[in-house]
């Protein structure tokens, strides 16, 4: 199994030439390029400006999930819409308050965009642009009674304030419980809440997204797997969004996911442990019928009784003979159950597989057989149940 | 003599021993032949058992950043809910098949979340329910967790001793100080949905105390999914089983109260936690984040519930985030309907304003309401639900009197009665908000053994 640092080489070396790298290096801005389909969604890609605002090396970052950067004063349900943008492969702009290594907390402009494989029209990476604020777009303001049309904001800006008031908001205090917010006049608590980027910085965002954008698009033509920064242009349905993959990604287990209503129910989803024991790469069994993995040996009695419980849509559990791509044989036991979506009604498969006599040190700990194979299912159950149910553009303002 | 507010409403059948309430009164309390979970059937009986290890927010941000979120591999205690109520469910432990339920987000600002489920609701006669006690006592003759089946039980929850999360696949069940257990409730809302039970042998009513609400924020923190939430009905807000107990499920979107704005009001000092209130939101309610340690984020939750209770005012509660948010609504609806207030067009929706659709997941069991539901709609049921903006008001005067309470207490007790001079600094509700104390005395505030020493 390639180890996750090759996974990402190869997340950058598939899809873009070789250059691509050097000529990301040049551009200033700050920025990351993460990829949904490694477990972790780790980061990629950091360019040096990105490396300089927050202080940690590009070893340290890479390979890493964006929430390392978050803090006890980062806001939660920033935290929840960029979960959510990510899960509906969308664009995002929002304020967040990040952390640098040396555990100074800063706010920035955060700008994530997905970037799309022109073939299939999934998100292959998303991009996030930081512009750390300067502040000058903030308003000072009292606690109004009646919400108006936007969070009042109380404070200065300067970061050295942010740093300060943030000390309180639950962070590890061995101080005493002495009053560390000052108070106005007006009895308004002035603790930092939220930081507006002003015209410039947006612009600056949006100019930065755009130039990495091209450069991206530039040297994924030379490998023609093109991206674009927009969905649509695809033909063909994509398999599962990054959201699906994201959730999935999760499961530990080796299981597959087949499409039931597709002509000869193709593999829509193969987990990073299916690939492990079995020895295939992702897109060598995409779109693929699991026959490939029945052999010579395999009892063809065993088959059939798949076979009947897939035509009757139920659950069933064997113990079959199944090979590797080398060749090598191993006794699966395997448990497939149909899967619903929101509609209710069937539409998937998951196969999951647990070589006999394997390695025990799964991930499962002290879970049997059996409950690791119903925790891939309920998990995949739980993940496709929301499949086709964005949450929408809904942002409650 | 007192008037006592009722309303009528089919209960949820959470059980498959849980019967009428006339079948209820005849049954024998001793001896049966069934394996229930009560002291004639536990002697010798196994349940897995999972041991949570502590976690201290702040000191562990990092450690409960690696323990949580959707993208790092599955915790154990996620695999093992997961992995436990997926083989009930292939055993037919359930009413009906809740993924077979059409779900869907209507359209709108907020997302809220509609599922046609027709299975859910029994049609049998509705049961009386008694809406104006928030505190009962236990009635043991009424259907409790005691009652039900050993197999409807997945497994122990407790405290590790050593630390570390342990699990054992066999533990015996001690009976003498009680475990914590999970079970399942077999007409679920959505996927996974479990009863957290606390204590279940002691019988304790429904009521929160620090005890019990910190026992479901560390099944939050350690299920490490942020789709994964606990909840809790108080009697009076569409609990119905007086016996006390959280509820969990899984939904994979957020929920629609999860993306509301909030508009921040204070941070309890001694407990490091931000209470904030939410904005344009149909209902009104406040929420608890931040913490020095959970511990602290708990009790001020708890502190919270406590004088709502003591206060006689029905609440829910939403455990969300991992544990790191916490929603409180006090809600006034079940009064209402008592008073013949609530429109029969809402009532026939038969939708009762818990938790769960106060969060934003309705789930309704006429096709015709699926189908026309809108925001609009939602929105208008949960309006009804809301504490008015005056009463709401009143309501967050008496909790923060309650919480500054407790939380100087504690500071005083610490401190020593000598800095007892330095109190005029200490955060009180005055402060807060400018206003005198309400009617009412102090003792008749806050329950409990606090007694209430703000310096005014």
């Amino acid at each position: 199994m390639e180890s996750q640092l090759a996974l990402i080489e190869q997340s950058f070396n598939s899809r873009y030439s070789c250059h691509v790298r050097e000529a990301l290096d040049e551009l200033p801005d700050s920025f990351t390029i993460t990829d949904p389909s490694i477990c972790g969604h780790p980061i990629v890609y950091a360019s040096r400006g990105f490396l300089k605002m927050c202080g940690y090396s590009r070893e340290e970052v890479i390979g890493q999930n964006g929430r390392i950067f978050q803090g006890p004063g980062t806001d939660r349900r920033s935290v929840m819409e960029i979960r959510e943008a990510i899960r509906e492969e969308r664009t995002i702009q929002l304020n967040l308050l990040n952390y640098r290594k040396d555990g100074t907390p800063f706010w920035m402009l955060f700008h994530m965009n997905p970037i799309f494989s022109k073939e299939d029209g999934t998100a292959i990476h998303f991009l996030a642009v930081q512009v750390p604020l300067s502040g000058r777009g903030r308003r000072r303001g009292r606690r109004s009674h009646d919400s108006g049309t936007e969070d009042v904001i109380f404070g200065s800006c300067r970061k050295e304030v942010c740093f300060d008031s943030l000390l309180e908001v639950g962070r590890v205090l061995e101080h005493n419980n002495s009053v560390l917010d000052s108070e106005d006049s007006a009895g308004v608590v002035d603790i930092e809440e939220t930081c507006e980027a002003n015209e410039l910085e947006k612009r600056r965002a949006a100019s930065a997204i755009k130039n990495i954008l091209s450069v991206l698009t530039h040297y994924s033509e030379l490998t023609g797997r093109l991206v674009c920064g927009k969905r649509g242009c695809c033909n063909g349905t994509s398999p599962l969004g990054s959201s699906v993959a994201i959730s999935l990604g999760r499961i530990k287990q080796s299981f597959v996911l087949t499409d039931m209503h597709l002509p000869d129910m193709p593999i829509v989803y193969a987990s990073d442990a299916f690939l492990k024991l079995t020895g295939y790469s992702r897109h060598e069994v995409l779109g693929r019928n699991c026959r490939f993995l029945s052999g010579m040996d395999t009892d063809p009695s065993t088959l059939f009784h798949i076979k009947e419980s897939i035509r009757a849509e139920r659950p069933c559990t064997v113990r079959i003979l199944n090979y590797r791509k080398d060749g090598s044989s191993f006794w699966n036991l395997l448990h497939i159950s149909p899967v619903r979506s929101a509609s209710g009604k069937n539409a998937y498969f998951v196969g999951v597989q647990m070589e006999e006599g394997g390695c025990r040190n799964q991930g499962g700990g002290g879970l049997s057989t059996e409950m690791r194979h119903r925790s891939t299912v309920g998990a995949v159950r739980v993940a496709l149940r929301t499949l086709s149910m964005g949450s929408g553009s809904s942002k409650v303002e | 003599m007192s008037l006592s507010l009722k309303i009528k409403r089919v209960p949820t059948v959470v059980s498959n021993y849980q019967k009428e309430e006339a079948e209820e009164a005849g049954r024998r309390s001793g001896g049966c032949d069934r394996n229930c979970f009560n002291n004639c059937c536990l002697p010798g009986a196994k349940l897995p058992l999972y041991a949570y290890k502590g976690v201290d927010t702040a000191a562990d941000e990092k450690a409960l950043a690696e323990l949580e979120d959707a993208d790092i591999p599955m915790a154990f205690l996620d695999s093992l809910v997961l992995g436990e109520w997926e083989d009930r469910m292939q055993r037919g432990l359930f009413r009906y098949d809740v993924t077979a339920c059409e779900t869907k987000v209507i359209p709108g600002k907020y997302g809220f979340i509609a599922q046609l489920n027709e299975g859910r609701h029994l049609k049998k006669r509705p049961t009386e329910f008694r809406v104006d006690k928030v505190l009962q006592p236990f009635d043991g003759k009424k259907f409790n967790f005691t009652m039900v089946g050993q197999e409807e039980v997945l497994f122990q929850f407790e405290a590790s001793e050593d630390g570390d999360a342990q699990y054992y696949q066999n533990a015996p069940i001690d009976i003498e100080n009680s475990p914590n257990v999970v079970a399942i409730n077999v007409s679920p809302i959505d996927y996974g949905h479990v009863l957290l039970i606390p204590r279940i042998l002691k019988c304790l009513p429904q009521r929160i105390d620090h005890e019990s609400f910190l026992l479901a924020l560390h099944m939050a923190v350690e299920a490490a999914n942020p789709f994964f939430r606990l909840g809790y009905n108080s009697l009076g807000a569409f609990a119905t089983i007086n016996h006390l107990h959280f509820q969990a499920y899984y939904l994979a979107v957020p929920f629609p109260v999860e993306k509301a704005p909030t508009k921040k009001i204070t941070i309890l000092e001694n407990y490091g936690v931000k209470v904030s209130e939410l904005r344009n939101y149909p209902v009104r309610g406040l929420v608890f984040e931040g913490g020095n340690t959970l511990q602290d984020l708990s009790n001020a939750v708890s502190d919270t519930c406590i004088c709502l209770q003591g206060n006689n005012i029905p609440y829910n509660v939403l455990v969300s985030d991992c544990g790191r948010r916490v929603f409180l609504f006090p809600q006034c609806y079940a009064e209402k309907q008592a008073m013949g207030e609530v429109s029969a067009e809402l009532l026939d929706t038969q939708v009762n304003p818990a938790v769960w659709e106060i969060s934003g997941h309705m789930v309704l069991k006429r096709k015709k309401d699926y189908e026309e539901a809108s925001e609009k709609n939602a929105r208008r049921l949960l309006a009804e639900v809301s504490l008015s903006g005056e009463r709401f008001q009143e309501v967050k005067a008496l909790i923060f009197e309650a919480i500054f309470c407790s939380m100087n207490k504690t500071h005083i007790t610490a401190q020593g009665l000598e800095s007892l001079e330095e109190d005029v600094e200490v955060q009180s509700a005055e402060d807060l908000f400018g206003m005198k104390q309400e009617q009412g005395s102090h003792t008749a505030m806050v329950t409990g053994t606090h007694d209430c020493l703000v310096m005014q």
